[in-house]
């Protein structure tokens, strides 16, 4: 099984859905965001030894967060996700676009994750469209 | 049923923003660190995840046909959203065939103001009233 390991585990699905007011540990339809967790190359984590972003003694430095605005958002499920099953992720780029705004020009991309089961066959598929903004001259 | 409206949240804590980001991993500071929203980010306060947004007004839509029945859901991330936020969502169905409904929702704050609108498809079983 090729692609990144995401254990689906019944508390962190229950911390994820307590976070959004239920009580339930079923699966929420966002979920799947919570792959960040499993990503190694997710940005938005403290890594050991590393720097870490934010306010200690002081306020902190700016940092280029995931490198543009999260504009929009998609998930798609071909079969409900399963508490205790492990899925297989796999990162795929999209489309990317641009149209004029009033700050600039807006640079849309588009990335995808794919979730795949033990059978190989796709269970689920996370789109995020981020935007940046070229500052008008 | 065609239309459900309903608050997901009323005047909304800081604590569940950051339930959110341990949950969902998210740690970008920008939504839970308060000198560093101000000071570096230059926002008036702490900014919830667009994400949390999503997932509050997904429940919307679990409650309504059911978890394992959303399909597809998509939404687009309008305005922030802030500490102390009301936010109330209307989902509508907008068409229905071969036993699956296709529903457009919206999710505004206490001033009417739109931060979030999205699609979703879901199945209907009998169930879904």
């Amino acid at each position: 099984m090729t692609g990144i390991p995401f254990p689906i585990e019944r508390g962190h699905v229950l911390a994820f859905a307590r976070a959004l007011g239920e009580e339930t540990a079923a699966v929420p339809p966002t979920f799947p965001i919570a792959f960040a967790q499993f990503d190694p190359d997710w940005p938005l984590r403290m890594q050991p030894g590393k720097p870490w972003n934010g306010s200690g003694a002081g306020p902190g430095v700016s940092s280029n967060g995931t490198g543009g605005l999260h504009a929009e958002q998609e998930f798609e499920y071909f079969r409900p996700i399963r508490v205790g099953e492990t899925l297989s992720a796999r990162r795929g780029d999209g489309r990317t676009w641009q149209k004029p705004g009033s700050r600039g020009v807006l640079h849309f991309t588009e990335r995808h994750f794919e979730f795949y089961d033990a059978d190989e066959k796709l269970v689920a598929r996370s789109t995020t469209v981020s935007v940046r903004v070229e500052e008008a001259r | 049923m065609t239309q459900v409206t309903r608050v997901v949240v009323t005047d909304l804590k800081r604590t569940q923003i950051v339930m959110y980001a341990g949950a969902s991993g998210d740690y970008n500071p920008l939504h839970t660190d308060e000198p560093y929203a101000t000071e570096i980010a230059g926002n008036p306060t702490v900014m919830a995840h667009g994400m949390l947004t999503m997932g509050l007004a997904g429940r919307v839509l679990t409650d309504w046909f059911g978890h394992e029945n959303i399909l597809r859901y998509r939404a687009r991330f309008k305005a922030p959203v802030w500490p102390g936020d009301t936010l109330t969502v209307t989902a509508n169905v907008t068409s229905m065939a071969e036993g699956r409904a296709e529903i457009a929702l919206v999710a505004v704050n206490a001033a009417g103001t739109a931060v979030l609108t999205g699609t979703a498809t879901a199945l209907v079983t009998g169930e879904t009233e």
